[in-house]
């Protein structure tokens, strides 16, 4: 069964419309790719799931729909948004990051071995747990953002471009953490990115945007050796 | 020598609720990037409220409690009612809503109680079981008093749950409501916290400057002049910046010819001077932002 599953999705920003009547689904336990250029869409359409932008159409999670949800309800259902930019709590502590990302849970032993967990997928920020967030490195604060979603135990992780600004060793690194993430957790990813190539080697299943609107979809092997896509997005 | 250290002892009492009003401003600027105009008018009104509580019959404790219960209550409701629709509304419809609740609770408090000027009763004995001529007690007990007080804010800021989700809240509202806090109501809460410590300040100075709907007006200048001393961006440097102007305003009315006339003033003079030559104040930071 779909974990996730979007029909006829429009989302506008003030009057104008920027995605024009989207459909995609994910299955649980897999990770999607959402592929485009820039202004295609797919920071949009995270924001769309996460109730922050004004949208119509169908969007059900777990067989529901949550079109009707606040964020912070659309949150504590279990999907936990990675944002564009990390959006870290810069003048909290690396701790205090990773207890905020586990705000909607009350038990304090699970949360504290939660913490735990984070640190052993991510070993620099336990040297780090006392810092302010805002000192730590580009590569650390994507590593946190991570970790503060991994600490709502979510269903789904909305992922927007984790490898922004990283230089590209950092970027392996934290894409085989995701990589291992899936597969200890069986957590549930859709995942937004510009650099496709990386992308689809992680991801089950690619949707490409354009302007708004799917134009291609289908298993990452095949999008992968499609011609078009190939010129297009893999440079190659 | 005596008198000097009876003036900077009675201006940490004054200046610790200086200190008391100028946390309550800060915690409503950091979550709100505005000052909170009617912080005082508030206090005020909580005053008055302990205040028709005494003449029930109250013990002044219960009073005093019942009256910081109820402001924080109402200082959650104003969030919700009056601030909450104009929280996307441009910066100055949201200033003339704070210049309206305080002109709103001004001339309320001068309907109901009048403008009389009414004393008020300390919360705290005549003694404390020992003489000195230096300080009196009841700026002992105020002392005291706001040290608990602010204690008790900072730890719960430290080092509880929602304490960390309110300053999630005030510092990242987007990230806040992606690791599931409701941000609208941490600011509703900040409102009632302000409200409450506002209502602390009130109470402890109704004694000294006798109670009235206008008594809080210079108490809310030197807490703003406290606030920004020390640094809006900053609690602690508010708190200490509460003080400092306690105390100087004191020496200033003691020691500068005319200063007594001019205390006021020294409190305007002091805010500019913050404005000019330190905008972030003592122990601010200046907030840089990328565009």
């Amino acid at each position: 069964m779909a974990l996730l599953e979007v029909k006829g999705l429009k989302a506008y920003y003030r009057q104008t419309e920027a995605l024009h009547g989207i459909d995609f689904s994910l299955d649980e336990g897999s990770i999607t790719t959402i592929l485009g250029a820039n202004g295609a869409g797919k920071t949009t359409t995270l924001r769309a799931i996460c109730r922050m932008i004004r949208t119509e159409g169908e969007i059900r999670f777990d067989g529901q729909d949550i079109t009707g949800l606040s964020t912070e309800r659309v949150v504590s259902r279990g999907i936990a948004h990675v944002p564009e930019g990390r959006g870290t709590f810069v003048r909290q502590s690396v701790i205090e990051n990773l207890q905020l990302g586990a705000y909607t849970r009350r038990n304090k032993a699970e949360i504290a071995a939660d913490i735990e967990r984070v640190y052993g997928y991510f070993p620099r920020l336990r040297e780090r747990h006392a810092q302010q967030a805002g000192t730590l490195s580009g590569g650390e604060q994507q590593m946190l953002a991570i970790g503060r979603a991994l600490m709502l135990r979510p269903k789904l992780m909305l992922l927007d471009e984790p490898s922004f600004g990283l230089a590209p060793l950092i970027v392996q690194e934290i894409y085989g953490i995701m990589a291992r993430i899936r597969d200890a957790e069986g957590t549930s990813m859709l995942l937004v990115e510009q650099n496709a190539n990386i992308a689809l080697n992680l991801a089950d299943h690619a949707y490409l945007l354009e302007t708004g609107a799917v134009v291609m979809s289908g298993e990452s092997a095949i999008i992968r050796d499609d011609e078009n896509v190939r010129r297009s997005y893999l440079g190659y | 020598m005596d008198l000097f250290l009876q003036l900077t002892f009675a201006g940490l009492a004054i200046g610790s609720i200086y200190s008391c009003v100028a946390l309550a401003v800060v915690m409503i600027y950091q979550a709100t990037d505005h000052f909170n105009f009617a912080q005082g008018e508030m206090a005020m009104f909580s005053t008055f409220i302990a205040w028709t509580m005494l003449g029930l019959g109250l013990p002044i404790w219960v009073a005093f409690f019942l009256a910081v219960a109820i402001s924080f209550v109402a200082g959650v409701l104003i969030e919700r009612i009056v601030v909450r629709p104009v929280e996307n509304a441009p910066v100055l419809n949201q200033i003339i809503v704070f210049i309206g609740l305080l002109v709103i609770f001004n001339s309320v408090a001068g309907w109901i109680w009048e403008y009389t000027i009414k004393p008020f009763p300390s919360l705290f004995p005549k003694s404390f079981g020992f003489e000195t001529t230096l300080i009196s007690a009841h700026n002992i007990g105020v002392i005291g008093l706001t040290l608990i007080v602010l204690a008790m804010v900072f730890a719960f800021f430290r080092f509880t749950r929602v304490g960390l989700a309110m300053r999630a809240a005030a510092a990242n509202p987007d990230s806040a409501r992606l690791v599931g806090i409701s941000v609208g109501w941490m600011l509703a809460l900040g409102w009632g916290l302000a409200a409450a410590i506002g209502a602390v300040g009130g109470v402890l100075v109704a004694p000294i400057v006798y109670l009235e709907p206008n008594m809080m007006s210079g108490v809310l200048l030197y807490g703003f002049a406290g606030a920004l001393l020390g640094g809006v961006s900053s609690p602690g440097g508010a708190v200490l910046g509460g003080l400092v102007v306690g105390v100087l305003e004191n020496w200033v009315g003691q020691y500068v010819p005319g200063g007594a006339e001019l205390k006021l003033t020294f409190a305007l003079v002091l805010i500019v001077g913050v404005l000019m030559f330190k905008p972030a104040g003592l122990f601010g930071r200046i907030v840089v932002k990328r565009v």
